[in-house]
């Protein structure tokens, strides 16, 4: 049963293909059914696997024992990629319960998000175009997910890098898209150096880049700060993928795609590859407590900083952005605490409600012809009764009201931070505050309050007149995510001890899992604590955004300008590399080398007084030596060949 | 050294002769029509392809050493021999100079005098697979500068406004290289006849030679200075962005793809060999150019805002990294270095060719005069996507494998040139993704939005490209293949003239950690 594994990249890979080659004669909305089935293929497989590997001992389920079996009884490679004198790269899968559980809700959310596509994109022009990056983007992350080394799953990063700066780009005719889409490539290059200079680095002091090797040998990680660095530019490679600090602005920017590209990629799978690569080299983190401190510092401040912003956005797709770049900061934080359970856990349950948000303001804004702010929404309750069902219990999940998955999830990760640092614990619980409050704003202002869609706006744009509810293809991933968003949490309730999350990956973090060493009542107590944040959050919220739809005192210019960011990259960054560029090619490159050789090529030239002829001829003539010349040695040693 | 009975090389070189000779006297002929005269120079080289690929398919991967050899004497008072023969390093280059040859022939035809065009291109495929294969020094000379007169004439009669200016700049800049180049060889040869008493050119004999350290270094730079112009290596570079702009598009193909590579093919080929030490003691000199050419070609690729010259200063930063493995002098940073050659020329070459069907369309290379081409002309904006990719080093594309195996081995041994080289993937994605921007993207205006997608005749061009742009980013296992076994002898040779070894891990891998084990 293991053998399914394959084919879970292999179905989207064919859909890819087959769209490519024949997507336009197959048409709206056929393509996309294709897109759609490839996608299920993929996740029936991921099931069938799952069963295979649930059916073997916790011991014959982790790492060293998968790659044995690899390549003994079954051999989880593909091919040779690179071999060259010491390095070996194989193209190979590396199945572990961490990556089948990554494998479970990628194709599962993927296969959701594909089928209400399908209602989304209807009668756009580029219809098929997008079930083929779609595809392509899918296979790219089960690469990601499923490499059993380094390098392979470096493809897989930068495939879904691309098919990102594709989707990002895809309504190109935008200036905002393609600029949109660019920057999201660039930021994510800039972590890419990291990943690549961190590959460099294990291989030249270990010999390889296979996961199992790499960690079998990491002890010659250790001294020197090798194992920090390594770590350290891993991670800044994850900060690119994951939107952290301080490579995070692209993320919101990237709302310029379609909708469902933003539940997908920029919030349930995409974004959450760069915790998945922390969690899978979790043994070299444990080489290095001092980079484990500034990955939980950053994600920590990355969280904070994200959920302040979001609570002064307008635009709802910016407002769920940033509150994805604030979670990914909690599973960061968790990371770096050294609680990975915790992290996958609130990856999953994310996945599923921020899906589903995303999902649910598509549905919002397909409703309203693509509008997206939220000053011209309110009070659609009434008019769109699924979209606002299914919206309410993703809203209750990442607010955290228990007992719905975000409360679980997250109370995980703020218990194993209180064991780690008080500090820190206490951002995380303020963070949390504004988690809740800035989801209830945007729930407040988008179903309920005055239906303001029905008036002129302030800068005159007609009212909106007949919003209406999804297609049924859309409402069905609705309601399926509405379901995981609210049970979700059951996979890893703190007082089971038996088939959950932490059982099952128990095998791939070993003894290194950080267990909450707090007692049961001190764990019952910061559950109490986190429950009366969040509540008291919301009825904040409740009290001050369900009537009215503006607080400019709420909302300051310089939450809403992204802690002026981008401006200081632009300022510190971008205009300085953009003069210096221009100087360089116009005076390095123009007048001093150019200009040396030129130089010197006018100095012959006014000595060589005899040469007065226009420079062409005189070249022209002088080629035509040569080629006489060389014509006569030709000869007269092709004749001596002949002839001796 | 193997031989084949059928001297494979000797016919790959006179099969393009001919056909120039051929293709010349039949465009003499008034009643001969064009179209006739251009097909003929096409299957002229495309047989040429075919021969090149037996020759490939024929390599043998167990050696490191000459194969095809066929070596005649000539005049034995000069010691100049009719010398040839393939190892890892060339052929890979006489097979990127044979599949781009065609290509360029039927993609990029002229609109004026197209016998004597093809005629010019055939004799420079003559020129270029004669260099790769020679391994006469004096023979590789003749070849290396008889590349000068075809390519000059391309530039000067089919090339775009400033066509005059740029084919002088060429020829005077790369011909003084050659004059020290020539010095070098006669110089070589005479110690080499002082010490053994025998004149000889021939490359496996001047191997041996011993030099004084400073003779050597001498020499060196002798030698380089001419591969240096050649490649470009920053500084020596100014003439190419000139060239590449001014020459017509098939003329900017071969220039870039496969001309260019005679100064690295020239730089593994010769200085390693016979400059063993020279080449490790300026190993720091060589790499900070490669280093500074890397970051400063892309720098100023970012200002440029013609797409020509875009891509010119690119290749200049790719050629930074072909340097930067090749002196690094570990097994992964020569393969990649060698590799990346093969690379470089395919991705760059589709680049310029499709610059150039944009050019044919729109009549402007000019940035600010394209934009949205993405809408009505979709495929040719897939087609550029996947090239531009490819040379931004996206793995599963060829340039990546290549960039990959040059950092990684040139991390080895110097580990902060290559965390500086580095960077200079971030830049790429910078200019190229900013062009793709400007051209493609945006809402198309009225002049842009009647541009011509690809039509069936150009895409049947542009797909052997495309294909082996994909397929050598998968799979590049077959090039490799052939590729390591001369990379290690030259390694070897390299190591044992320098008494000194690369890391442990890059022959080793994970074995090359172990403590040593002290035999006892």
């Amino acid at each position: 049963m293991l053998h399914a594994a394959f084919l879970m990249p292999l179905f989207p890979l064919a859909g890819f293909v087959v769209l490519l080659a024949f997507g336009r004669r197959i048409g709206e909305p056929f393509a996309g059914w294709i897109g759609t089935a490839a996608i299920a293929g993929s996740f029936v497989s991921a099931c069938v696997t799952l069963a295979g590997l649930a059916g073997r001992s916790s011991a014959a389920r982790s790492l060293t024992c998968s790659v044995s079996c690899g390549t003994a009884a079954q051999p989880h490679a593909f091919f040779t990629w690179i071999s060259v004198g010491g390095l070996h790269v194989k193209a190979a899968i590396l199945l572990d319960p961490l990556s089948m559980t990554m494998c479970m809700f990628v194709t599962g959310v993927s296969m959701l998000i594909h089928l209400y596509s399908v209602g989304y994109m209807k009668g756009d022009r580029d219809f098929t175009k997008f079930f083929v990056y779609l595809n392509a983007f899918v296979f790219s992350m089960l690469v990601l997910v499923l490499a059993n080394n380094l390098l392979v799953t470096f493809v897989g990063w930068e495939g879904v890098g691309v098919c990102s700066y594709w989707l990002v780009a895809f309504w190109f005719h935008r200036d905002s898209a393609a600029s949109a889409g660019k920057k999201a490539f660039i930021y994510n290059r800039i972590g890419d150096v990291g990943f690549l200079l961190a590959m460099f680095l294990i291989f030249s002091k270990t010999g390889t880049l296979t996961y199992v090797s790499v960690f079998a040998h990491r002890h010659l990680l250790s001294g020197g700060g090798t194992a920090t660095a390594a770590v350290l530019l891993l991670f800044l490679a994850a900060t690119g993928k994951s939107a952290q600090i301080p490579l995070f602005n692209w993320l919101p920017d990237a709302m310029e795609g379609p909708t469902p590209v933003s539940a997908l990629i920029h919030a349930a799978t995409m974004v959450t590859a760069g915790v998945y690569l922390l969690c899978r080299v979790n043994p070299l983190l444990a080489l290095s407590p001092d980079a484990m401190w500034v990955i939980a510092a950053i994600g920590g401040a990355t969280a904070f900083v994200a959920a302040t912003i979001a609570c002064a956005q307008q635009d709802i797709k910016k407002a769920l952005a940033f509150s994805t770049v604030s979670q990914i900061g909690y599973m960061v934080l968790a990371v770096g605490t050294g609680a990975y359970v915790a992290a996958i856990f609130l990856m999953v349950c994310h996945a599923c409600y921020k899906g589903l948000l995303f999902l649910g303001a598509g549905s919002v804004i397909h409703g309203l012809e693509d509008e997206q702010d939220m000053q011209r929404m309110g009070g659609l309750r009434r008019v769109m009764p699924w979209t606002f069902v299914t919206f309410l219990t993703a809203w209750l999940a990442l607010a955290a009201i228990p007992p719905f998955s975000g409360f679980w999830a997250k109370g995980d990760i703020l218990t194993n931070v209180y064991g780690k640092s008080l500090p820190l614990y206490a951002l995380g619980l303020l963070t949390a505050f504004f988690t809740a409050y800035y989801m209830s704003r945007v729930f407040f202002l988008t179903f309920t309050g005055r239906e303001r869609w029905r008036e002129t706006a302030p800068d005159g744009r007609p009212p909106h007149h007949s919003p209406h509810e999804a297609p049924w293809a859309m409402r069905a991933p609705l309601v399926i995510l509405a379901f995981f968003a609210v049970f979700a949490g059951a996979v890893n309730l703190p007082w089971v001890h038996v088939g959950t999350l932490d059982t099952w990956l128990g095998p791939v973090f070993g003894s290194r899992l950080f267990a909450a060493h707090q007692s049961a009542g001190a764990q019952v107590g910061l559950a109490l604590g986190d429950a009366v944040v969040a509540i008291a959050a919301v009825l904040v919220a409740w009290r001050l955004w369900r009537r009215s739809a503006t607080r400019p005192a709420l909302e300051p210019a310089f939450l809403r300008r992204v802690w002026y960011w981008d401006n200081v990259y632009d300022a510190a960054i971008g205009r300085p590399g953009q003069a210096l560029a221009r100087a360089y090619a116009v005076v390095v490159d123009a007048r001093v080398i150019d200009g040396a050789v030129n130089g010197a090529a006018r100095l012959v030239r006014s000595t060589a007084t005899g040469v007065r002829r226009v420079q062409t001829g005189y070249v022209r003539n002088y080629v035509l030596g040569i080629a006489l010349g060389m014509a006569a040695i030709l000869a007269f040693m092709l004749s001596r060949t002949w002839w001796s | 050294m193997s031989t084949h009975a059928f001297p494979y090389l000797t016919v790959l070189i006179l099969l393009p002769a001919g056909g120039a000779l051929g293709v010349a006297l039949l465009g003499a002929r008034r009643h001969v029509a064009r179209a006739v005269v251009e097909w003929v120079g096409i299957a002229v080289s495309l047989a040429t392809l075919g021969l090149a690929v037996v020759v490939a398919a024929l390599f043998a991967t167990t050696t490191g050493g000459f194969q095809f050899v066929s070596d005649h004497r000539w005049a034995s008072g000069l010691g100049v021999h009719w010398q040839l023969g393939v190892n890892g390093i060339s052929l890979f280059l006489v097979l990127l100079a044979a599949i781009l040859f065609p290509i360029a022939l039927v993609g990029a035809r002229t609109r004026t005098d197209a016998p004597s065009f093809v005629a010019w291109m055939l004799l420079l495929e003559c020129a270029c697979i004669g260099s790769f294969v020679s391994i006469d020094l004096i023979l590789f000379f003749f070849f290396f500068e008889l590349t000068l007169v075809p390519s000059y004439f391309i530039i000067s009669g089919w090339g775009y406004a400033r066509r005059a200016y740029a084919a002088v700049k060429f020829f005077v800049y790369t011909f003084l290289g050659s004059a020290f180049l020539l010095v070098g060889i006669l110089v070589v040869a005479f110690i080499h006849k002082d010490q053994t008493g025998v004149l000889t050119f021939s490359l496996p004999a001047l191997e041996h030679t011993h030099f004084s350290s400073a003779g050597e270094i001498l020499l060196f730079l002798a030698f380089t200075a001419a591969f240096a112009v050649k490649a470009p290596i920053f500084p020596f570079h100014t003439w190419s962005p000139d060239a590449y702009a001014e020459a017509p598009t098939g003329g900017s193909m071969i220039l870039s793809a496969v001309l260019a590579k005679l100064g690295t093919y020239g730089i593994l080929q010769f200085d390693l060999r016979l400059f063993p030490q020279a080449s490790v003691d300026l190993a720091p000199l060589m790499l900070t150019l490669a280093v500074v050419g890397i970051i400063y070609g892309a720098i100023v690729a970012c200002a440029q805002r013609d797409l020509k010259r875009l891509v010119a200063y690119s290749s200049l930063a790719q050629m930074g990294f072909i340097a930067l493995g090749t002196f690094a002098f570990t097994t992964q940073g020569l393969t990649g270095g060698v590799l990346l050659m093969l690379n470089h020329g395919l991705i760059t070459a589709a680049l310029f060719l499709l610059i150039g069907w944009i050019y044919e369309r729109r009549q402007t290379w000019q940035v600010s005069e394209l934009r949205g081409l993405q809408a009505p002309a979709p495929v040719l904006a897939g087609v550029f996507t996947v090239v531009m990719l490819a040379s931004i080093g996206l793995p599963g594309l060829n340039g990546f494998v290549s960039e990959f195996l040059v950092l990684s081995g040139t991390f080895l041994t110097h580990r902060w040139w290559a965390v500086v080289a580095t960077a200079g993937v971030v830049l790429a994605a910078l200019y190229l993704l900013w062009a793709y921007q400007q051209v493609f993207h945006g809402k198309v205006d009225l002049a842009n939005s009647r541009t011509r997608d690809l039509s069936w005749a150009e895409r049947v061009v542009i797909a052997p490209l495309i294909l082996v742009i994909v397929f050598l980013g998968v799979y590049p296992k077959p090039v490799l293949d052939r590729i390591t076994p001369t990379v290690n002898s030259l390694v070897a040779q390299v190591d044992s003239a320098t008494r000194t070894t690369e890391p442990p891990v890059a022959r080793l891998g994970v074995n090359g950690t172990l403590p040593r084990r002290v035999r006892t």
